[in-house]
């Protein structure tokens, strides 16, 4: 078995006026994979990756990264690891060439091998051409891939990138994630992405573990994790709220886990096709007019619905912000 | 060893900055040069009074103002870190090996270094102005040192109040509460002997009227090394009191996090 690259052991954190950020946190990282954490907005994630990174201390819990114990060896740790926040970080007063030596003297690399690496990851992000620039001017996507080549100056071995493609326009954020994919099998880097874009988690991720209010409450591959999620996703829309009634829907053969929100319905159904007729029987019958049915192979939404108890949207509205 | 070398790496980080905008160091003389002027015409006949000690009031007043700019830019320090935290870049430090200290210490190096630039201009400018220094070269560059022993300190306690109030109105309502009061109970503007008791007694507990003392006393020769000596001795303990408050500053910032 390969060693764990990260390692968190029940993560307690709390931020004055009793906000509980983490409630006993704990996920392993297998060395060399790109793992998620996915959750909505103030679900606790960025203060893991706080706490990972050795920025903040946990009320209890420990967490392992690389071998050392983040508290007791945090210098050790910043040694091994590449952090890209959220909101990236780079002195933009000063050019990109500029950040990346100084990222790398901090680093302690030598000046002739300094000088190497930087003109290597410069090339490889696409900002040889603007090395000399001050960042101030930088697009978005440039400032961000500045903000990862900084990261990995020094050759870490694991990369913390939180929310790495929030903010950025879908063009570049699927160049964000080639970059990614290419990071994690070229260079054998572990990655810890979070992030509350779905379908960002499904296509980088191979192990996740989904984040609900400091708690995880699943995880595995996107596809275990579809996969226990038995036949297929239903979902209705009504012409109005439906109040009170459930139209014996719960009472269906077939139909599952129903819940309402607004005027969707959402159900699992054995075979979805087979099911539909029924419930739009079972709606008409109370007299309750249906505007779209859709019939779908269970996405990480549903996965997200069946475990936080809650739809993803529904989360990252209700859930106060914590940055 | 790392400390220094991460200092030395921060400082020109900071510089750079600065070389990059110089005409900054010419926007931040204006007020002074202002004062020395103004106030050196306004107070000219103070000179006159007995028991003033001087004869020409502007030689008297030109150690004092170079003190008192390099206490007031210094107290703005904190601004540019305020803009670091804000933008995300003291985390990302937070999170490399880089040495702790080094992270204020770099700001508070590079502060000191703005300031004898600036401190060097006024004294050219207080000449130009009918100042003398009768210590001479010698004498400058002890007033220089002195105002260095000031600047310090306050740069560092800039920080330190950044780290800790994190809002740019607050460090402004701050300073701007503090530099007169501070610069009005020392012998800045006027010799000791004129100020009013309580005052002479305030005075002897401000750091500020340390720098003056020993700052006039290194530029005129009033008072012999002595006199610059102790003063020195006073503005050190500050400044380790200042740099030791800051560090606490920087362990509560990462606590809150």
């Amino acid at each position: 078995m390969t060693p764990n690259a990260i390692e968190a052991e029940g993560l307690v954190k709390h931020y004055p006026g009793d906000l509980l950020a983490l409630d006993r946190l704990s996920f392993a990282v297998e060395e060399g994979t790109v793992f998620g954490l996915l959750g909505p907005n103030g679900a606790g994630k960025s203060t893991a990756v706080r706490i990972a990174t050795t920025l903040a201390r946990a009320d209890s819990g420990s967490a392992r990264v690389a071998g050392h114990d983040v508290s007791a060896e945090p210098t050790e740790v910043r040694r091994l690891i590449g952090v890209v926040a959220q909101r990236g970080g780079a002195d933009r007063e000063a050019t990109a060439r500029e950040n990346l030596r100084l990222s790398g003297r901090l680093q302690g690399i030598r000046w002739a091998e300094l000088d190497r690496r930087i003109d290597e990851l410069l090339e490889r992000f696409g900002l040889a051409d603007a090395a000399d620039r001050i960042v101030r001017g930088f697009s978005g996507g440039m400032e961000r891939r500045l903000d990862i080549a900084l990261a990995l100056v020094h050759r870490p071995r694991v990369l913390f990138l939180d929310e790495p493609t929030t903010g950025l326009d879908p063009e570049v954020r699927a160049d964000m994630w080639q970059e990614i994919e290419r990071l994690a099998r070229d260079e054998g880097i572990t990655v810890l992405l979070t992030t509350h874009y779905l379908e960002e988690a499904d296509r980088l991720a191979a192990q996740l573990a989904i984040v609900d209010r400091g708690r995880v409450v699943a995880t595995g591959s996107p596809d275990e994790l579809k996969r226990e999620l038995r036949g297929d996703a239903l979902h209705v829309e009504l012409e109005r709220e439906l109040n009170g009634a459930r139209a014996g829907l719960d009472r269906l053969p077939g139909l599952s886990e129903v819940t309402f929100d607004g005027r969707w319905l959402r159900a699992r159904a054995d075979d979805g096709a087979r099911a539909v007729p029924a419930v739009l029987a079972a709606l008409d019958s109370h007299g309750v007019a249906v505007a779209s049915v859709t019939v779908a192979r269970p996405s990480l939404d549903d996965v997200y619905l069946r475990y936080a108890g809650r739809t993803f949207g529904e989360a990252d509205r209700d859930t106060a912000v914590v940055a | 060893m790392t400390a220094l070398r991460h200092t030395g790496y921060m400082t020109a980080t900071h510089l750079r900055q600065l070389w990059r905008q110089p005409w900054w160091i010419a926007v931040s003389l204006v007020q002074p040069v202002i004062w020395l002027l103004l106030f050196g015409a306004l107070f000219q006949s103070v000179a006159d009074l007995p028991g003033f000690g001087s004869d020409s009031y502007i030689a008297f007043l030109a150690p004092g103002i170079v003190i008192m700019t390099a206490f007031f830019s210094a107290g703005w320090t904190g601004m540019g870190l305020l803009e670091d935290l804000d933008r995300g870049v003291t985390e990302r430090l937070l999170v490399s090996p880089i040495s702790r200290p080094a992270l204020l210490a770099g700001r508070v190096v590079q502060q000191t270094i703005t300031m004898v630039i600036q401190s060097l201009i006024m004294v050219g400018i207080a000449l130009l102005a009918g100042a003398t220094f009768s210590n001479g070269v010698l004498g400058v560059a002890g007033l220089i040192g002195v105002a260095a022993l000031i600047s310090a300190p306050f740069a560092a306690l800039s920080t330190a109040f950044a780290l800790v109030t994190r809002k740019e109105e607050t460090l402004i309502a701050t300073l701007t509460f503090l530099q007169l009061p501070l610069s009005f109970i020392s012998s800045t503007l006027i010799a000791k002997e004129l100020m009013p008791g309580w005052m002479q007694t305030a005075a002897h507990f401000n750091p500020v009227e340390w720098a003056v003392v020993a700052g006039r006393a290194a530029a005129l020769g009033e008072g012999g090394f002595g006199v610059v000596a102790s003063r020195a001795g006073l503005l050190l303990a500050f400044l380790a009191l200042a740099a030791w408050l800051a560090l606490r500053a920087l362990e509560s910032y990462q606590r809150s996090l």
